[in-house]
């Protein structure tokens, strides 16, 4: 198995606690960065290649140099840790066994940055890593690692950790910066970017847990080393995740440009016993869906949108040959229903209606122009909205029906689902049980 | 009676304000440590908030019954709330629900008759990898997870779980 960085600690007993991070190395990126200035900083994870972790893959260098040098206002770092895209199991990971790691992160961006205010927002649900981070915090001001003239460096960062309500639309960034706030989590248009306009209506910077872990390491071993850990324009070790139906589940870590079937292979065990693959989503239900003819490709931004499909959070679904394809998009369908925060008539009604079209063809009441139907929803949702969330089902419910057309026709044509009745107890679509 | 933070609730609510330049952004906060001092969010807690932010009650109803943690009504001493999405779905999580439908002896968006267990499916908790799993939401509220659940390990923990709330108070009750 490869050295590990982000997953370094994962192993180590009670890693979470300040004294043993210090004993394997923690703070070191840190009191090195105090030493470097915030330009040179920046320069560094330009050359890392660090993409954002949190689906969209931004250059998180070129986000920092965004953000205004010069601020009548404090600046603020916001940390995205609502993580809560269907498939996706990594940030809480780092949270709760490396909290001090992300810290160390956001420490060494406010310093780069010259941000006087932090907040990690934290899914409500996640109590354990909530509390894991706040342990950690308070360890942290206690060493003077956070507050006033931090590491005698006359630079002072207040770092807060702040539960959200519980509410999907708090991971789009702007939705987030609502709910931060203390509102419904109504994403912002943009632009103004957070970066020019954020929390509190100050200049901010929003990042994904992952993308702020790595920090250190880029500090520790400077941004060549990252990029080469990586493939062109995606650098350094990631963490991904596989789940479903296969041996061993989990999330692992690895270099940027592994296959999707060595992560199924080799990190995942490969699909259970009796199981064989049918098809799997590389990043996340909002991703669209990719069959086994596909395994070969890499895991990166370009080449996953080269195989149809996109990287988003890099935790991989895996699927079998017994999972109804019509009953998987009726139940993503009504997951982004639920979710959709009502802003915007597309994403609020072309949901609803979606799951209901989808809804019927798998209870054998879909007619043979519901398909053509579904299609143009998901075209008048996709890009009429104010945020991803509309995209986010458009996308996946296109896909199921361009690559498993066939299935969509055999409920359509025979009337009912072609499923096995057990199949049917073991995924729901929305309505029909 | 009128309502009133606990002592230690207090010392946590001025300690939440202080953390922001304004007090509407600690209301996500002082919403769960309302539902965990007075058991449920009813217009009488939505009102106290209200005032203990200097917020008009509205803002503080619209902001409560957007996010799904926030219990307008009263919930079980334990809110078991089951994943339904893909993966779990693909490992078993609807079994799992109606087993416990089975075991509790309620149906989804039930409470038990004695007040001890609500029953509810929730959308993907980050816990893929784990599946099947469900979160418990205690009345003191404190959450846990309990992961890679098969029926058979759902008695064990529902036997420790009932143990554990003997001593809860109910959520009705709380104010
Ligand atoms: C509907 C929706 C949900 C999102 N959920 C998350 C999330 O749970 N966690 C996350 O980090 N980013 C999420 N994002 C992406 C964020 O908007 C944003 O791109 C990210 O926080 C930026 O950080 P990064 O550049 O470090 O990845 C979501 C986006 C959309 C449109
Ligand atoms: S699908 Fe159940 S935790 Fe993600």
């Amino acid at each position: 198995m490869e050295e590990r960085f982000l997953s370094r600690n994962f192993d180590i007993p009670n890693a979470h606690t300040l004294a043993v991070f210090e004993k394997h190395g923690g703070y070191q990126a840190l009191k090195r960065a105090v030493t470097m200035d915030g330009d040179s900083i920046i320069n560094e994870v330009k050359k890392s290649n660090l993409r954002g972790r949190g689906g969209a893959g931004f250059p998180c260098g070129i986000k920092w140099s965004f953000l205004p040098k010069e601020s009548d206002v404090p600046k603020y770092l916001v940390i995205n840790a609502d993580e809560g895209e269907p498939g996706t199991f990594k940030d809480r990971y780092l949270m709760e066994l490396d909290p001090h790691r992300h810290i160390e992160g956001c420490i060494i961006a406010a310093w780069a940055l010259g941000i006087r205010y932090g907040y990690i927002f934290v899914r409500g649900e996640m109590q354990h890593a909530i509390r894991r981070l706040e342990a950690a915090v308070k360890e942290a001001y206690a060493k003077g690692y956070l507050g006033k003239n931090i590491l005698g460096k006359g630079f002072d960062f207040d770092l807060y950790v702040h539960p959200g309500g519980g509410a999907y639309i708090c991971g789009e960034e702007t939705g987030l910066i609502e709910g931060l706030e203390g509102k419904s989590g109504q994403p912002r248009m943009k632009p103004p970017f957070p970066a020019v306009v954020g929390l509190f209506q100050a200049p901010t910077i929003v990042n994904n847990v992952e993308t702020i872990s790595a920090i250190p390491f880029i500090i520790e071993h400077g941004g060549e080393w990252f990029a080469a850990m990586g493939v062109e324009k995606n650098g350094g070790p990631k963490l991904y995740g596989v789940s479903g139906p296969i041996k061993r589940p989990g999330v692992y870590e690895a270099r940027s440009g592994i296959t999707v079937r060595e992560l199924l292979e080799e990190y995942g065990g490969g699909m259970l016993d009796g199981h064989e693959l049918k098809a799997f989503i590389p990043g996340g239900s909002s991703c669209a869906v990719l069959t086994p003819d596909k395994l070969d490709a890499v895991m990166g931004f370009e080449t996953m949108r080269e195989a149809g499909s996109s990287l988003g959070t890099g935790c991989v679904t895996f699927m079998d040959t017994n999972t109804c394809m019509v009953r998987v998009a009726a139940r993503l369908a009504a997951f982004y229903h639920h979710e959709s925060c009502g802003q915007c008539t597309p994403c609020r009604e072309g949901t609803g209606w979606a799951t209901k079209v989808l809804d019927a063809i798998e209870a054998g009441r879909g007619r043979p122009e519901d398909l053509d139907l579904l299609l143009d929803m998901c075209s008048n949702i996709e890009g009429n909205t104010i945020c991803a969330l509309g995209d986010s089902i458009a996308i996946p419910v296109r896909s199921y029906i361009q690559v498993f057309r066939s299935e969509f026709d055999a409920h359509i044509k025979q009337g009912c689902c072609p499923y096995p009745a057990w199949t049917k107890k073991r995924l729901r679509s929305s309505v029909a049980a | 009676m009128a309502l009133a933070f606990s002592e230690k609730a207090e010392v946590h609510f001025k300690d939440l304000v202080s953390r922001y330049p304004n007090t509407l952004a600690a209301l996500l906060p002082a919403l769960h440590l309302a539902q965990s001092e007075f058991g449920w969010i009813s217009v009488e807690v939505m009102d106290y908030v209200a005032r203990r932010l200097e917020l008009h009650p509205t803002k503080v109803l619209t902001v409560a019954t957007f996010y799904s943690m926030y219990n307008m009504q009263p919930v079980g001493k334990c809110h078991v709330q089951v994943c339904t999405t893909l993966t779990c779905a693909l490992r078993g999580g609807y079994e799992i629900l109606e087993h416990l439908e089975e075991v509790l002896g309620v149906r989804v968006g039930e409470t038990s008759a004695d007040g001890n267990y609500t029953l509810s499916e929730v959308e993907c908790l980050a816990s893929c990898g784990t599946a099947p799993m469900f979160q418990a939401t205690f009345s003191d509220g404190e959450i846990e997870y309990f992961e890679n659940l098969s029926a058979e390990r759902v008695d064990t923990i529902l036997a420790d779980l009932n143990k554990r709330i003997a001593t809860l108070p109910n959520p009705a009750e709380m104010h």
